[in-house]
């Protein structure tokens, strides 16, 4: 049985600069009241790993909003002008990868692999800095695995032993994040006694807290 | 001498290159549009062509926007538009997105860009130190799919975008396939741009004037 907490717990556990990767697509299969209490309890120094920043109002974009983060590590930050006004004034410090590399990095982590060979980015300057490797005569840039202290995600409905399910295009980052932290916290819209194990996306091995959304 | 270009409105342009995008998908191919002008293409698609649009957020078999009241707001393509599926659809996560999309299983794949150059590369993602929205999925679209085709305005507020030699950080090294803007088609070959179709409202100088990179005109040049 995994321990089911509050969003305020949850968040009270994330120490000022720490590494979080918080999983959603833009607004969809967000944390959200994960993140209020994040942002209410001023964690500062956070190091975010994410899809995108979101909107400037909404879920991640509040990370940003608010100070809280000091390094983005991510794919896109263009729904998010705060994130741009503050990556070009230096305030913050982005870090851009191709959507396909960000999460086979963090899969790698999740999954013991000691990095990804991929063919994105050859001939981009995100070759600059890195090892780039010939097999067969084709050239992959090397990125290594990708982890960090504390996976926020989402899911639609959590049993109580930890598997997760999803609807629609909640999935996204969900999935491969709650393998590549050292501590897993998932919100869930409803928490049930037991899913169908037909059902289950995310295997209940990978998640140490879970957050019930309606409650709170 | 003055020279007067025929000028299109926004929507103009905009519908003029949707319908010519749309011409070049084949019945039951897998195609992913970029967000902005190239989604627009789904719209000129007859629907017995079954083709199958994917959402890099995880759809195959995104269908049209949701109409309110009622959305269902965990339904959404990767612009966070509220959207319907099509019959046959499923969802999966963002590593299956991508296994569909870079590992070669997108037929035709159209986006975007802020300027082509006559080697086929594509600049996309930030105009240093002024905009830099990101790479989100493009870089893997363009890499991973059988047809890479570049759609946009011929140019940005008079900024020439098809270029000899694109200035900006690339998106892709030499991957486009074709170009399609209101006023031209160019097909990229090893050796270089043909101009094949042209808008008949525009002539061969305004094509000329309004592009940098060099291109040969294709004997068999028709109307978009």
């Amino acid at each position: 049985m995994k321990k089911i907490i509050t969003s305020k717990e949850a968040a009270d556990l994330i120490k000022d600069g720490s590494t979080i990767m918080v999983g959603g697509f833009l607004s969809c299969g967000v944390p959200d009241k994960i993140i209020d209490e994040i942002v209410k309890l001023k964690k500062k120094n956070l190091t975010l790993i994410c899809n995108d920043t979101s909107y400037q109002d909404a879920d991640k974009g509040l990370l940003i909003k608010n100070n809280l983060v000091k390094k983005v590590i991510t794919t896109h930050i263009g729904t998010n002008p705060i994130t741009g006004e503050k990556l070009l004034s230096g305030q913050i410090e982005v870090e851009f990868y191709p959507m396909g590399t960000l999460i086979e990095k963090i899969h790698a982590k999740g999954s013991g692999l000691g990095g990804v060979l991929t063919p994105t980015g050859i001939g981009t300057i995100l070759e600059e800095g890195k090892q780039i490797i010939e097999i067969k005569g084709k050239k992959y840039i090397f990125e290594e695995p990708l982890g960090a202290d504390f996976a926020i995600i989402y899911g639609t409905k959590a049993d109580k032993y930890g598997n997760v399910n999803f609807r629609g295009t909640t999935r996204n980052f969900n999935p491969q994040m709650a393998t590549a932290a050292d501590t897993v916290i998932i919100q869930a819209d409803e928490i049930v006694d037991c899913l169908d194990p037909n059902e289950v996306v995310i295997p209940g091995i990978f998640i140490d807290y879970i957050v019930e959304r309606e409650k709170n | 001498m003055t020279v007067i270009t025929p000028s299109l409105s926004k929507d103009e342009m905009k519908k003029t290159i949707a319908k010519r995008i749309a011409k070049e998908f084949k019945a039951n191919d897998v195609v992913t549009l970029g967000i902005g002008l190239p989604t627009e293409a789904a719209n000129y698609v007859s629907e017995d062509m079954n083709i199958i649009f994917q959402s890099e957020n995880g759809i195959l078999g995104l269908g049209k926007d949701q109409q309110g009241p009622e959305y269902d707001k965990q339904i959404v393509n990767a612009g966070g538009t509220f959207v319907k599926t099509t019959k046959g659809a499923c969802f999966y996560d963002s590593q299956t997105a991508f296994t569909i999309m870079r590992g070669g299983h997108i037929d035709a794949v159209v986006l975007g860009a802020l300027q082509v150059d006559e080697e086929g590369s594509i600049a996309s993602w930030q105009i240093p130190g002024k905009f830099i929205p990101g790479i989100g999925g493009s870089m893997d679209l363009i890499v991973g799919s059988k047809k890479v085709i570049v759609a946009m305005t011929h140019t940005s507020k008079n900024e020439i975008k098809i270029v000899k030699k694109c200035t900006l950080p690339l998106t892709a090294y030499k991957q486009a396939d074709m170009i399609i803007t209101e006023r031209a088609v160019f097909q990229v070959r090893e050796n270089g741009l043909i101009l094949t179709e042209i808008n008949p409202i525009f002539t061969l100088d305004d094509i000329k004037n309004s592009t940098t990179a060099d291109y040969i005109i294709s004997s068999s040049l028709k109307n978009m």
